[in-house]
């Protein structure tokens, strides 16, 4: 369906004036930074003609004594003593793993002159396959946080005084510990995947009789592993294999974006999403969910409910399914007729299904569970011989210590790695209680809001200074090994535990034994460093091994599919529970972004201005609403009445509204999205970081998070087993707007069509169809007799690429919008962070979009990503116009930008018809020669943000290959060519060119389902090559304007049944009238 | 003036580079010298014992050729078998030679002939002299050519003053009344021909120092120990990558860590070179040079060990690192890759460093300017592969195109230009 209708926002839907108008205006000019021309003319204006040559005259003086000066003495200071395995410019990579809460991912950092400045991901690792995501991407910038503690604190007042060594901290912490009377000391975290920690932490407990170990997950799967209890006996999360699944039905698991392990998930989907061989197949994905989600964008049919529906929908599917359940009544028809369809696939693929629910409700898992047990999921595509221990945090646990705490029955609190005073429904009070303890210990990096209201701090390490392992995964262990030693006073978490319990440990106790059984003998060590090694030395068997495990980073033992034996006794109780759920006129359901997840890296620039793929928001959570629900709750008819949905999209200031749940509100701005149920508002957490005194929250909550958003984890509820994260709620509109910065449309293709995509059956029928129609512009292009589109085409000569060409392919089917590529090409390329105000001028620096794209039917839209950036056109538009040749293009066809040729007239920008090219309208980076030329600008056009990722400790993230670049040059995608010149460098010492294969862009590399492929297209053997062999899907985008891209695209397939792009109604006549219209097209 | 020595300062550069470039090509005896210096002249002299015997004569002492080879290969074996390598070592023990194993037959050979051909290099001083000359006579040319310039134009100018009285003679014998002629300082086409020419010479002055700013060549500041190549790279022949290895592994080539200077140095305690004079006509006190070394390095001459480490901080009390100036500085758009010129370009660092063996302190020798890049790139040839005798780097098999013009007789050889060293992204990114 090559004539499908793709919009982004309602404006280009409806083709309104204002949106036509700023799809014209690339460069709006009443937003940029500079001052207004009074139309009276020159000498009226604010710069009069004697002001610009007064400015004229001290510029050129300024520039001649700038030049003139004498060149700088610069030292050039070599080792004392080299170490063998450092060489001055040249990149060490080590394995390690990536932390964050119970998250774990195997990855490869790499490392250049003793800084870490990239993470990639490891391919050795069996789980995640080499893929990442946004977050771990970013967390290399974590690492140089500036507000990262800097050495041990003891409260004193309201604020913090430095502790001078870390033997006076821990006498101070027996001290107090000995002195608090008989009551419990608590150890709250997060999940701990690592063993030889848990040992530790064993020990600890031990020394301290009655304590207790609390494992906390800020947002929690308790319900699920209570229901697993329930009805496998085991109190644990199952291995998924999305691999092994046929069908995959989602219950608002967004499994691709946020849901326990995106990234391994999202590997082994997208192996059953690609299109190979003469007749393809494909995995057949159904989702049900309330709001639009990431995996919801890409599922095959996509069908949107109530929040409180959720157990209605999964007993309906049990009892179509053949369960012994009473099926609920489901009104709307749409949606029964898409849990029928969704029983049929799974009965049909029985043995390949898998259902997945995202609810943390025991009820509806229990119910899952029954029907993963009928379509033969459990042992194939649910695998019990293997656990996921990323998360184990039980909310009942948690609730009990929140209730001890606020009734001062704690004696201890030590806190390491969670924030339950962000992330708890009643932080605020949980906050005043904690500070009342006898003793309240910190562990965590920063002045959190747990850890400001504790009474000592010891701060651990970042994971990038840190020796430690992670058990992902039964049996399955990835190691952290150390990049940096530490920039601070810090110790690790393990060391100060072991202090606290006496020193040196020596052990076996209960934890020492492995989960494969294998008892562990004694293990000692006066640090954590010591105590580590010696651990895995004994475990693994030798010095040897563990040295191989730390190279590898991954240490893994194969493992076969197992069942687990099923009770399903408590079935019918759960459903009558669910039976009973109570539903409302307007229901809120809380949720993760992939950036942002559950806020621990709030401070992070990166991932704040990273576009949310589905909503493109930056810097702030809002409340997503439909456009119906629009209408009803702050009267803005956004479908049908253009001046409206003008007025609401045109400007950045949305209005808010007020959201009351579960006694809490929370005020928001509205964002209207299509395919959100009409009852739904979608609030996501992770937002609204800030001290309790908001007045330092710039200073330890830091410049990034404070003021993004608000936060929403006071509207969680809890059901007296597991946390909610659905309730019913009201909202009323405010007054007030709120501005949102969304960087949507901000590149615009003008409408025209730039996306190819059909469904699978019509595709197997016909795969010519899909690009029929862009093929046939090719062809009316050229004159008669003529064959060669790109030689003939056009009145320019054709270059020849005598070496090299280098290409890239993207698979539209494989590519789930994940992000991951746009925080990795961020760090690569040291792309600037502007700030919201910024964003919201459109002067975001990106050079890797993610368009997002709606089709078909308003209400349930179809959606579709395209990564865009640069297309290093063979006949670039761009590089015709540029009257300096800052823009030119290589032999090797890329389109190269030279920023200090480039004297920023934007020419090539405004030709540029993908619309990727960036201009750095104010001085992001501090490379300007002038130094304070920021400061006039900070607050009313530069974030504090800018001036958090200026600080000396933020810069030295930088990546030393690749120019920082100063104010007024025009910046874009280069295909990575510090590796591409890397690469070819080793080929040419190697004397080898098939090791020109290996490069790898870092989009590409960071990519979790291999949709990005790169390379030589001139080598038949190269991925790019391999990718673009698939003739029936390959597109270029605009390629009939001749502008030849070297950036390839593989058309979209989605596995149903429906037409993509055809609205269809909802009864079962739409469809015969749907392939009619097909047929016409073709006919 | 300023045209005629920038043309010959040119002329000359590219003289030398053309000569470097030659001599560098010229392969057998260059081939022996390049390999003794790489790999024998840390421990070896041609002509005179060092760590390890004098290599020159070798055919009076050693058994045979092929003596040679296996000792090369592997020493360590030969001193347990062979009764001549054992009296070898006695002779030279405790110090036993590195082996080389992966130096072939003829490159052996190629070291040998070198040996034997050596001859001591003439005193510096003569040949310094003789450069000097030749600098100054090119001098003179310009002088020359600029005097002459100015005599013909005077000659010019007084013809004209003579051609236009003379027409003035005739003028008053044929009674043709022109008035009287404006004496030439205020003939307004003299002038405006003067303006011009001032203008366009002091634009051109302008204009080309403006583009100098920012350039440092000849850059030759003081350093926190009086180092001489001269000395280390010329006298004692230590090859550049023994100090400067990760010129073949990274874009830096590296100043040499502490730890490697007192690889020698814990031998070497005092200089018995010639003095050294410096150029205020004082001669260097070389020894107390070595001494800043010790206490950088924090070691104690006297009892020839380290000072012991009581602060723990991983290295001997009182060491610090060598706060050396540097000299070669590229601006920050610029990536420059030394592993790129020196392992896959195969050229010598004096092609962009200069006589660096002959300098006591070193100063910057090329401009580093984009022009003086490009230059290079334009006349260098890659060692392009030749798919008949698989000889040349391999890597550029790939270039289909230009294999079929070799072929075709349409290219003789490929530049760095025409496998895309002069485009932008090579160097700016």
């Amino acid at each position: 369906m090559s004539n499908n209708k793709y919009w982004q926002n309602f404006g280009e839907l409806n083709q309104t004036e204002a949106y036509k108008d700023a799809a014209e205006k690339e460069f709006k000019e009443d937003l940029l930074p500079i001052e207004e021309l009074s139309k009276e003319g020159l000498t009226l204006g604010k710069t009069p003609r004697r002001d610009f040559l007064k400015y004229l005259g001290f510029s050129t003086a300024a520039a001649t004594i700038a030049a003139s000066c004498e060149m700088p003495v610069r030292k050039s200071i070599p080792f004392l003593q080299k170490p063998d395995n450092v060489i001055p410019g040249v990149s060490n990579y080590y394995a390690s793993t990536y932390v964050n809460g119970g998250d774990a991912i195997s990855v490869i950092v790499k490392q250049r002159d003793g800084r870490p400045i990239k993470i990639e991901g490891n391919d050795l690792s069996s789980i995640t396959k080499g893929g990442t995501n946004a977050q771990a991407q970013a967390s290399v910038l974590d690492l140089y946080d500036t507000t990262r503690l800097r050495h041990p604190l003891q409260k004193s007042g309201n604020d913090f005084k430095e502790v001078s060594s870390f033997d006076a901290f821990d006498a101070m912490i027996a001290n107090a510990m000995g002195s608090m009377g008989n009551k419990p000391v608590v150890l709250l975290t997060s999940t701990i995947t690592s063993p030889s920690t848990l040992q530790i932490i064993n020990n600890f407990l031990a020394k301290h009789p009655g304590s207790q170990h609390v494992q906390y997950d800020e947002v929690s799967y308790s319900g699920m592993m209570m229901a697993n209890e329930a009805c496998y006996g085991k109190k644990a999360i199952p291995d998924y294999r999305f691999d092994n699944a046929k069908t995959i039905v989602s219950l608002g698991a967004d499994f691709l974006g946020t849901w326990l392990s995106p990234v391994e998930f999202s590997k082994q989907y997208a192996s059953n999403r690609k299109i190979t061989g003469e007749k393809p197949t494909l995995s057949r994905h159904f989702h049900f969910e309330s709001m639009l989600s990431l995996t919801g964008s890409n599922a095959d049919d996509r069908y949107t409910h109530k929040p409180s529906e959720t157990g209605a929908i999964a007993l309906a599917l049990l009892a179509k399914l053949g369960g012994a359940v009473s099926a609920p009544s489901i009104a709307d028809a749409h949606l029964k007729a898409g849990i029928n369809k969704a029983a049929e696939e799974l009965m049909k693929s029985k043995g390949a299904s898998m259902v997945v629910c995202g609810s943390n409700d025991v009820n509806v898992q229990v119910v899952v569970n029954a029907i993963n047990e009928i379509i033969g999921a459990n042992g194939t595509t649910i695998n019990w011989s293997v656990t996921n221990n990323t998360r184990k945090g039980s909310d009942a646990e948690m609730a009990k210590l929140i209730t001890d705490i606020n009734a001062g029955q704690i004696g201890a609190l030590l806190v390491y790695g969670c924030n339950p005073v962000y992330s708890t429904a009643d932080g605020k009070k949980l906050g005043e209680a904690i500070a009342k303890l006898p003793v309240s210990i910190s562990m965590n990096g920063t002045l959190d809001e747990t850890t400001e209201q504790c009474k000592f701090v010891m701060p651990a390490h970042h994971w990038l200074e840190s020796w430690g392992d992670a058990e992902i995964k039964t049996g399955q262990y990835s190691f952290i090994q150390p990049l940096i030693n530490p920039l601070f006073k810090t110790r690790a978490f393990q060391s100060s535990l072991m202090k606290w319990s006496g020193g040196a440990v020596a052990t076996t106790t209960t934890a020492a034994k492995d989960s494969t059984g294998k008892a562990v003998a004694k293990v000692e060590g006066a640090d954590y460093d010591a105590f580590f090694k010696n651990y895995w030395t004994s475990k693994l068997g030798s010095a040897d091994l563990f040295d191989k495990a730390l190279q590898d980073g991954v240490a893994e033992t194969a493992y076969t599919l197992a069942t687990a034996t099923f009770n399903g006794g408590g079935i019918a109780a759960s459903a009558s529970k669910l039976a009973s759920a109570k539903s409302g006129a307007i229901e809120v359901v809380l949720y993760q972004k992939i950036a942002m997840g559950t806020g621990t890296q709030a401070n992070n620039p990166w991932l704040q201005e990273l576009p949310d793929p589905i909503s493109k928001v930056t810097w702030d959570n809002y409340a997503m609403v439909s456009p119906e629900l629009a209408k009803t709750l702050v009267g803005l008819d956004v479908m049908t009445n253009q001046r409206q949905a003008d007025s609401y999209e045109v400007t950045p200031e949305k209005p808010v509204i007020k959201i009351t749940a579960n006694g809490k509100s929370i005020e928001l701005p509205v964002l209207i999205l299509p395919g959100l149920n009409n009852s739904t508002i979608a609030v996501a957490l992770g937002y609204g970081r800030a001290s309790a005194d908001e007045k330092l929250s710039l200073e330890r909550i830091g410049r990034s998070a404070t003021g993004a958003g608000k936060n929403a984890y006071p509207l969680v509820g809890f059901d007296g087993s597991s946390f909610t994260y659905n309730s019913v709620a009201t909202a009323e509109k405010t007054n007030n707007t709120y501005p949102l910065a969304q960087t949507q449309v901000h590149g615009s293709s003008e409408s025209r069509p730039v996306i190819y995509e059909t469904n699978l059956s019509s595709f197997l029928a016909n795969p010519e169809a899909v690009l029929e129609e862009p093929n046939h512009e090719k062809v009316i292009l050229l004159a008669e007799g003529k064959t060669d589109f790109v030689k003939e085409g056009t009145i320019y000569p054709d270059f020849e690429k005598p070496g090299i060409k280098w290409g890239m392919s993207i698979d539209l089917n494989t590519c789930t919008g994940c992000s991951a590529c746009v925080v990795a090409c961020t760090a690569e390329n040291n792309v600037s962070v502007v700030g919201k105000i910024q964003v919201q001028k459109a002067h975001e620096m990106h050079w890797l979009r993610i368009d997002r794209y709606f089709t078909g039917d308003v209400k349930n839209p179809d959606v579709v990503f395209q990564p865009m950036m640069c297309q290093h056109c063979d006949n670039a538009p761009c590089e015709n116009v540029c009257p300096v040749a800052a823009t030119n293009h290589s032999s090797e066809g890329l389109n190269q930008m030279t920023y200090n040729r480039c004297i920023g007239t934007r020419y090539c920008a405004n030709n540029c018809p993908f619309k990727v090219r960036r201009f750095n309208w104010l001085d992001f980076t501090g490379s300007d020669s002038f130094k304070d030329n920021q400061q006039p600008l900070r607050g009313s056009e530069l974030d504090e943000v800018v001036f958090q990722m200026n600080d000396d400790l933020t810069r030295m993230v930088l990546n030393p290959d690749v120019t920082v670049r100063s104010r007024g040059v025009i910046e874009k995608c280069s295909f990575c060519v510090q590796r591409l010149q890397e690469n070819k460098l080793e080929a040419k010492k190697q004397q080898d060119p098939s090791l020109v294969r290996d490069v790898k862009t870092a989009c590409m590399q960071a990519c979790p389902t291999n949709a990005i492929s790169f390379g030589n297209v001139n080598d038949k053997q190269s991925m790019v090559s391999k990718a673009r062999a698939d003739k029936h899907r390959n597109f270029y985008v605009l390629e009939q304007l001749h502008v030849l891209p070297n950036v390839s695209y593989l058309a979209k397939i989605r596995n149903t049944d429906r037409h993509i792009g055809v609205i269809e109604e909802h009864e079962s006549g739409a469809e015969h009238k749907a392939t009619e219209k097909h047929k016409q097209n073709h006919g | 003036m300023s045209l005629y020595r920038i043309f010959i300062n040119k002329a000359l550069t590219g003289l030398l580079l053309v000569v470097l470039l030659a001599t560098s090509n010229i392969s057998f005896a260059a081939d022996g010298e390049a390999l003794f210096k790489a790999n024998c002249s840390n421990c070896h002299k041609p002509d005179a014992d060092y760590t390890g015997p004098a290599l020159k004569g070798w055919a009076d002492r050693e058994p045979n050729k092929e003596w040679i080879y296996k000792w090369v290969a592997n020493p360590a074996q030969m001193i347990a078998t062979d009764a001549y390598a054992k009296q070898l070592f006695e002779k030279w023990k405790p110090t036993v030679m590195t082996a080389f194993a992966n130096l072939k037959k003829d490159e052996v050979d190629a070291i040998m002939k070198y040996v034997d051909d050596y001859t001591p290099p003439v005193a510096t001083a003569q040949t310094g002299g003789a450069g000097a000359a030749a600098g100054a006579e090119s001098e003179d040319n310009s002088m020359l050519f600029g005097i002459l310039t100015l005599i013909l134009a005077l000659v010019a100018f007084i013809l004209l003053q003579v051609n236009s009285n003379l027409r003035k003679l005739t003028d008053d014998k044929e009674g043709v009344n022109r008035g009287e002629p404006v004496p030439f300082y205020r003939n307004k086409t003299y002038l405006m021909l003067g303006v011009l020419v001032l203008f366009m010479i002091g634009g051109y002055n302008t204009v080309s120092s403006a583009i100098e700013l920012g350039r440092m060549k000849d850059y030759q500041p003081e350093q926190p120990i009086y180092y001489s190549h001269k000395v280390h790279a010329g006298t004692n022949q230590i090859s550049c990558l023994y100090c400067h290895g990760s010129a073949q592994d990274g874009k830096h080539s590296g100043i040499p860590s502490v730890n490697v200077c007192m690889n020698c140095h814990m031998a070497i305690k005092e200089y018995k070179g010639d003095p050294i004079v410096l150029e205020d006509g004082k001669t260097l006190d070389a020894n107390a040079e070595i001494q800043k070394l010790y206490s950088y390095a924090g070691w104690n001459p006297d009892t020839k060990q380290y000072n012991p480490d009581n602060n723990k901080d991983g290295v001997p009390d009182g060491a610090s690192a060598i706060p050396w100036v540097k000299i070669h500085n590229l601006p920050d758009h610029v990536y420059f890759n030394h592993s790129q010129h020196v392992k896959v370009g195969k050229q010598q660092c004096q092609t962009c460093h200069g006589n660096i063996q002959e300098m006591p302190e070193v100063k910057q020798f090329s401009d580093l300017s984009m022009g003086w890049c490009i230059n290079c790139h334009r006349e260098s040839k890659v060692d392009f592969y030749n798919k008949e005798t698989k000889e040349g780097n391999k890597f550029y098999s790939i270039y289909e195109k230009f294999h079929t013009d070799i072929k075709n007789k349409k290219l003789d050889s490929v530049t760095v230009e025409k496998i895309g060293g002069t485009e932008c992204q090579k160097c700016h990114y």
